[in-house]
C-alpha cells in the first residue's frame, strides 16, 4: 500500500456502529483503505464531507477520538510465484511464519473478462469420485458449489477433489473455517506432498466475520495471476460461501440498507456473481475453476443464499447421507453439472452419457419401489431387483469414498446392470449393449 | 449552449450524488472524470442542485470533488447497417473490437464499422414528401434488405431535396438532404441515434396480432402459441431448462432478425452462443444463424446499471428493424436480473421499498417495456413485428414473487417451467395445464389457426388439454388407492395423458430432427395421437395396460426421431397401426 508523502491524520469520529465508523474527511476515494485505531477499514460511502468506513475486524474498542489514516488505494495483493505453498490471512499477510511475498502489487476485485474473449470450457477434471465424474462431470472453467448440511463432510470431499484434480495450482479461500478444519486442510495438503502448488487465504471462526469479505477477492486475484499471466490451470476452493453472504448482510444491515429476502442485501445476486464469474477458460490456455461450499439450513434450497447461488453457478453437487448403504453419497437426482455434456462421450468413453442416464433412471425406479414399500403395497420382482441394485449402486458408485478411474466406473455400472436387469429393462441403446453388456 | 457541469459530492457503490451548476434532465447522460478516464453515468433523480446518477462502471477510486460533465441527451444508441452479427455490451459497445482479455473501465468502442462500403440503392426521389421512418433507400445486410430511413427523431413532414445515386458508400456518407416545413435543409446519413428508454412510435398503427410465430417447439406452437408481435414469458427455478428452451426458440423462431439480450446471466452461456451459432443454419432460410442475430451481452459480473440499460438497447434495435418491415424476435434472459438492478439502485437511493424490497413502480416499468413489442403497420402499409419473450428467475422457484406477478400482468403468454417435470427429465419442462396463451382467445388468431393449420384446430387443442387434466386426476386417485384399487378405466385415462405427454409435449432439444417440429408435422402428430385417445381399450390388468401404452409411446417417439414421412417414419407408423389393431376399438 503506497504511502503518500503527506498523510493527514483524523482524530474525530462522528458515528460508530458494530461494523462501520463515520467521520468528516476530505479527498477520500471510493473503495480506498484506511487504518482506524490500528485496524484496517475500507471506504463504503461518502456523503459531502462525511465518510463511512467498514472496519474489517469490527469496531470493538474504537473510541471517538481514534486516529484515522487513509492509505490512498483499495486492497491489494502482491502477486508472484512466491505465493505458491504459502498460507495467508484475509489481508494477504503470511500466517505460516514465512517472509512477506515480494511481487507486483495488484488491486483485488479487478475487472471482468470480456465475455467475447472467453473460450468454451472443454477439459475434463477427473476427481475419482463416481458421483461426480460419472453423473456430474466437472469441466475446467466451471463454477460449481457443494450444497450440504453443516453436518456433512464437505471439507473432506473438497480436499479430496482438489488433491486428485489434475491442475497446476490449488487456491483455498477459507471463510469462517473452524480452526480444526483449517488444520485439517493444512495437514492434508502437507501430507499429500502437494504443498508447492497450494496457496491458502484463511479466515477462521476466531477472526472477525467482516474480514471474510476480502477472502474470495484475494484468492481470485492470486488465481488470475496464475491463470492469465502464467497460463496455468487453477482450481479455487471457496468454503463456506454461506458465511461470506452472512458477512455481507451484517455490513449492509449496519449501513441501514433495506434488506430483501431472508434479510440478505438486495445486491446479493450481483455480489455472488462477481465472485463466481471469475471462473473462466481463457483463450491463452489458462483457466480458473471454482468449487465452493454453500451450507444449507436443513436442506432448504429456497433460502436466498443457495437460491441465488444456483442461478449463478453451473450446477450444484448435493451431499446426502444414504441410510440404505450407510454412506454419504452425491445425490444423483438433485445434483447437476451444466457443463458435463461438453466432455461426456468426447473426452470420455462413448457409452458415458447412456450409462449415466440409465444408472440414474434405475436408481429412480428403486426410489419408487421404496415409496411403494413404505405405503404398504406389494412389491413386484422388478421392484425387489431395483432395491438390491440401488444399494450396490450407492455403495460402489455414489459414495464419496470411491476413488476409481472413469472407465472403471463405467465397467462397474455395466456389471450392475447385467447383475440385476435384462437388456430390455435398461432400455440402453442396442449398439452399446452389444459391446459392453456383462452377462452374469 | 454550454454544457451543465457538476462535482461529485457523495458515493455509495455505483450511486453517485453530483452537485450541478445548471439544468439537468431525468435520464440525462453524463461523464464523471476519474483521473482523466470518463465514466458514463445516467441521472436517475434530481433534488434541488443535487442529481443522483447511476454509474455504468465500477466507481472504485472516485472522489468527492471529481468533475462531471452533462451531455444534454439521454442514453442513446447508434442505428445503421452492420448491427446484425454484432456482439455488444448493454451500452452498445462493440465487445469484439476491444483489446485485451479484461474489460477496461472507460473503454467505449464504436458499434458500427465506419469504413465498410455498402451497396446503396435509393428508394425515395427528389420531391417526395416524407416523415420519420419513411424509407429513403436500402442496402443489403447479409440477405436482409436494410432500409435507410428518415431518422425517427424528425418531426413533421419533409421534402426530399436530393438523394445520392446507386453506389457504394460507408455509413457516414450523406445520402440525402431533406427540407423541413421551415425551408431548412437537413442532411441524412445511413445512421441515426435514438434514446433507448423511449419507444419508437414512427408507424401508422399497432393493431392486434393476427397470426402466430412458429418456434418449432410443440408445447408452444400447438398448446399455447405466441403471436407474431406478441409477448410471452418463461418463469422457472434454476435447472429447469429456461436457457435451453430460449436457445431453441432463438435457433428456430420464424423471424427475420433475432436479438438476444443476455442480461445478468452466466458468461459461459453467451460463450455457447458465440461458439455454436456461427456453425448453425437457420432452418427457414438456410443461412448462418449468426447473420440474423445480434447479441447484447451484459453478464452477471458486468456493471449493474449497464445491465438495466441492456434490455432497452436490445428493444431499440428490434424496433429499428421492425420499421423496415421485418419480423423481429427479442429474447431476454433474464428479466429478473434487470428487476434486481432496479432494486439495487432504489435501495441505494433509500426509496421506500415495495414487496421484497423491489421499487414500488416495478410493475409499471415492466408493463411499459412489454408494451414496446407488437405488430405494427408502417407508414407505407407494410407489416413489421417485434415479438418479445423474457425469462424470469423467481426467487426460490416461487411464482408468487413481485417480478413474476408483475410480468404476468404484462405478458400475454405464460410458459411455466416446473421443477417436478424437470426432475423427471420431461423436457421442455413447460407445465401444460398452468401455462396459457391469451392469443388463443383472440378470434382473429383462432380464425388464422383454423384456416392455416386445420379446421377446428383450437377445439382439438382444448381436447388434448382436457385429456392431460383428466389423466392428472386419475393419477392422483391411483396414487391414493393403489394400482389395484381403481377400475381399469383410470389406468387407461392416465396412460392416454402420458401418451400426449411423452409423444407430443416432450421434445428432445438436442436431437437434430426432433428439436425442430414444423406446425404441419405438429398437426399430423397431434391428430394421430388424439385419434388413439379417442379409442376404447380393454386390458386384463394394469401391467398389461402399462406395457401396451409404453410400446405405443416408444413407437411414436421413434417417429418423432425420424425424418417426417421418411421410410423409417412410415415403418414405425405401420407398427403402431398393427399394435392398435390388437386392442383399440
Amino acid at each position: 500500500m503506497a504511502n503518500k508523502a503527506y498523510q493527514r491524520v483524523y482524530t474525530q469520529l462522528e458515528a460508530i456502529t458494530k461494523a462501520t465508523v463515520s467521520l468528516k474527511a476530505k479527498g477520500v476515494s471510493n473503495d480506498e483503505l484506511a487504518v482506524v485505531h490500528g485496524k484496517l477499514a475500507q471506504v463504503v460511502r461518502t456523503k459531502g464531507d462525511m465518510v463511512t468506513l467498514q472496519v474489517f475486524s469490527g469496531t470493538e474498542g474504537i473510541p471517538t477520538n481514534a486516529e484515522v489514516q487513509f492509505l490512498g488505494a483499495p486492497p491489494t495483493l502482491k502477486v508472484s510465484d512466491q505465493l505458491a505453498g504459502r498460507f495467508f490471512d484475509a489481508y494477504g499477510h503470511p500466517i505460516d511464519g514465512g517472509p512477506e511475498v515480494e511481487g507486483e502489487e495488484r488491486q483485488i476485485g479487478g475487472p471482468s473478462v470480456n465475455p467475447y474473449k472467453r473460450r468454451q470450457p472443454s477439459e475434463l477434471i477427473p476427481t475419482g469420485i463416481a458421483g461426480i465424474d460419472l453423473n456430474n462431470t466437472l469441466v475446467s472453467g466451471q463454477k460449481i458449489p457443494f450444497f450440504a448440511d453443516p453436518d456433512q463432510p464437505y471439507n473432506q470431499v473438497m480436499a479430496d477433489v482438489a488433491l486428485r484434480a489434475d491442475v497446476d495450482k490449488i487456491i483455498l479461500g477459507g471463510m469462517g473455517l473452524s480452526n480444526d478444519d483449517y488444520l485439517f486442510f493444512r495437514h492434508s495438503f502437507e501430507s499429500a506432498g502437494a504443498l508447492e502448488k497450494i496457496i491458502s487465504f484463511v479466515n477462521t471462526t476466531e477472526e472477525p466475520p467482516v474480514e471474510r469479505l476480502l477472502i474470495p477477492d484475494m484468492a481470485l486475484t492470486a488465481a488470475e495471476y496464475f491463470a492469465a499471466d502464467k497460463n496455468e490451470k487453477v482450481l479455487v476452493l471457496l468454503t463456506d460461501m454461506t458465511l461470506y453472504a452472512d458477512a455481507l448482510s451484517i455490513v449492509s444491515n449496519r449501513m441501514d440498507q433495506i434488506p430483501s429476502k431472508d434479510s440478505m442485501p438486495g445486491s446479493l445476486y450481483s455480489d455472488l456473481a462477481k465472485i463466481y464469474e471469475k471462473a473462466v477458460q481463457l483463450p491463452t490456455g489458462g483457466s480458473i475453476t471454482i468449487i465452493a461450499v454453500t451450507t444449507l439450513n436443513d436442506g432448504d434450497i429456497t433460502h436466498a443464499i443457495p437460491d441465488n447461488t444456483g442461478y449463478i453457478t453451473e450446477g450444484q453437487l448435493y451431499l446426502r447421507a444414504d441410510p440404505d448403504s450407510g454412506k454419504v453419497i452425491i445425490d444423483p437426482f438433485r445434483s447437476l453439472s451444466r457443463l458435463k455434456q461438453l466432455v461426456q462421450n468426447k473426452k470420455t468413453r462413448e457409452d458415458h452419457s447412456q450409462v449415466m442416464n440409465t444408472g440414474v433412471r434405475l436408481y429412480a425406479d428403486a426410489q419408487n419401489a421404496k415409496t411403494k414399500l413404505e405405503n404398504g403395497f406389494d412389491l413386484s420382482d422388478y421392484d425387489h431387483r431395483c432395491l438390491a441394485y440401488a444399494k450396490e449402486y450407492a455403495t460402489r458408485l455414489l459414495s464419496i469414498d470411491v476413488n476409481i478411474k472413469i472407465d472403471e466406473m463405467l465397467d462397474t455400472a455395466w456389471e450392475l446392470f447385467g447383475k440385476y436387469f435384462t437388456k430390455a429393462e435398461t432400455g440402453i441403446k442396442e449398439a452399446l449393449a452389444q459391446k459392453y453388456w456383462k452377462e452374469q | 449552449m454550454a454544457k451543465t457541469k457538476g462535482i461529485v459530492t457523495g458515493i455509495v457503490s455505483n450511486l453517485v450524488t453530483v452537485q450541478v451548476d445548471g439544468p439537468v434532465a431525468e435520464n440525462e447522460l453524463c461523464y464523471i472524470s476519474l483521473d482523466g478516464t470518463p465514466l458514463m453515468a445516467e441521472v436517475i433523480k434530481v433534488s434541488g442542485k443535487n442529481a443522483s446518477v447511476q454509474v455504468f462502471e465500477s466507481t472504485r477510486g472516485l472522489k468527492n470533488g471529481d468533475t462531471v460533465e452533462f451531455e444534454g441527451k439521454m442514453l442513446e444508441i447508434t442505428l445503421g447497417p452492420g448491427l446484425l452479427k454484432g456482439v455488444y455490451d448493454g451500452l452498445q459497445n462493440d465487445l469484439t473490437s476491444m483489446k485485451g482479455v479484461f474489460l477496461k473501465r472507460g473503454e467505449y468502442t464504436d458499434p458500427l464499422d465506419r469504413e465498410k462500403l455498402w451497396d446503396f440503392k435509393p428508394i425515395a426521389k427528389p420531391g417526395d414528401k416524407v416523415i420519420a421512418a419513411d424509407w429513403l433507400g436500402e442496402v443489403m445486410e447479409g440477405w436482409l434488405p436494410h432500409k435507410i430511413m428518415v431518422p425517427f427523431s424528425f418531426k413533421g413532414e419533409y421534402t426530399v431535396k436530393s438523394i445520392v445515386a446507386e453506389g457504394q458508400y460507408n455509413v457516414d456518407k450523406q445520402i440525402a438532404v431533406l427540407t423541413n416545413s421551415d425551408g431548412e435543409d437537413v442532411p441524412v446519413t445511413m445512421t441515426q441515434k435514438w434514446p433507448v428508454k423511449v419507444a419508437v412510435k414512427a408507424y401508422k398503427e399497432k393493431p392486434r396480432p393476427d397470426k402466430i410465430m412458429e418456434t418449432g417447439v410443440r408445447v408452444i406452437d400447438s398448446f399455447n402459441p405466441i403471436a407474431e408481435g406478441g409477448t410471452g414469458f418463461i418463469p422457472g427455478p434454476f435447472g429447469c431448462g429456461k436457457t435451453v428452451l430460449q436457445h431453441a426458440i432463438a435457433k428456430q423462431g420464424e423471424a427475420d432478425v433475432i436479438v438476444m439480450a443476455a442480461c445478468g446471466e452466466r458468461a459461459n452461456e453467451v460463450v455457447e452462443i458465440f461458439t455454436e451459432f456461427p456453425e448453425l443454419i437457420d432452418p427457414h432460410t438456410g443461412r448462418h444463424l449468426m447473420e440474423r442475430t445480434t447479441i447484447i451481452c451484459n453478464t452477471s459480473n458486468m456493471p449493474v446499471a449497464a445491465r438495466e440499460a441492456s434490455v432497452y438497447t436490445a428493444m431499440t434495435i428490434c424496433e429499428y428493424y421492425r420499421a423496415m418491415g421485418l419480423r423481429c424476435l427479442l429474447l431476454a434472459d433474464s428479466t429478473s436480473r434487470w428487476a434486481q438492478a432496479l432494486r439495487e439502485m432504489s435501495n441505494r437511493m433509500e426509496e421506500l421499498p415495495g414487496a421484497d424490497a423491489f421499487p414500488v413502480d416495478l410493475s409499471a416499468i415492466i408493463s411499459n417495456f412489454y408494451a414496446r413489442a407488437g405488430m405494427v403497420i408502417l407508414n407505407n402499409g407494410q407489416r413489421g413485428a417485434v415479438t418479445f419473450i423474457g425469462t424470469v428467475s423467481p426467487a426460490g422457484g416461487n411464482l408468487k414473487e413481485p417480478v413474476t406477478e408483475s410480468t404476468k400482468k404484462a405478458a400475454r403468454c405464460f410458459y411455466a417451467l416446473e421443477q417436478n417435470r424437470a426432475d423427471q427429465k420431461r423436457y421442455p419442462a413447460v407445465n401444460p395445464i398452468d401455462s396459457y396463451s391469451k392469443y388463443l382467445e383472440y378470434p382473429e388468431i383462432a380464425e388464422y389457426l383454423n384456416k392455416t393449420v386445420e379446421d377446428g384446430w383450437v377445439d382439438k387443442i382444448t381436447t388434448a388439454k382436457n385429456i392431460i387434466r383428466r389423466g392428472r386426476d386419475a393419477s392422483e386417485q391411483i396414487n391414493i388407492l393403489g394400482d389395484d384399487g381403481v377400475p381399469m378405466s383410470y389406468h387407461v385415462t392416465f396412460w392416454k395423458s402420458e401418451l400426449i405427454d411423452f409423444c407430443f409435449l416432450q421434445q428432445d432439444g438436442f436431437d437434430p430432427i426432433d428439436s425442430l417440429c414444423p406446425i404441419e408435422r405438429q398437426k399430423y402428430m397431434l391428430l394421430l395421437i388424439l385419434d388413439i385417445c379417442d379409442k376404447d381399450f380393454d386390458f386384463e390388468d394394469y401391467e398389461k395396460c402399462r406395457d401396451y401404452f409404453k410400446n405405443m409411446i416408444n413407437l411414436i417417439k421413434q417417429m418423432n426421431y425420424s425424418e417426417f414421412q421418411s421410410e423409417s417414419f412410415v415403418s414405425y407408423q405401420n407398427q403402431l397401426q398393427k399394435l392398435l389393431e390388437e386392442n383399440g376399438k
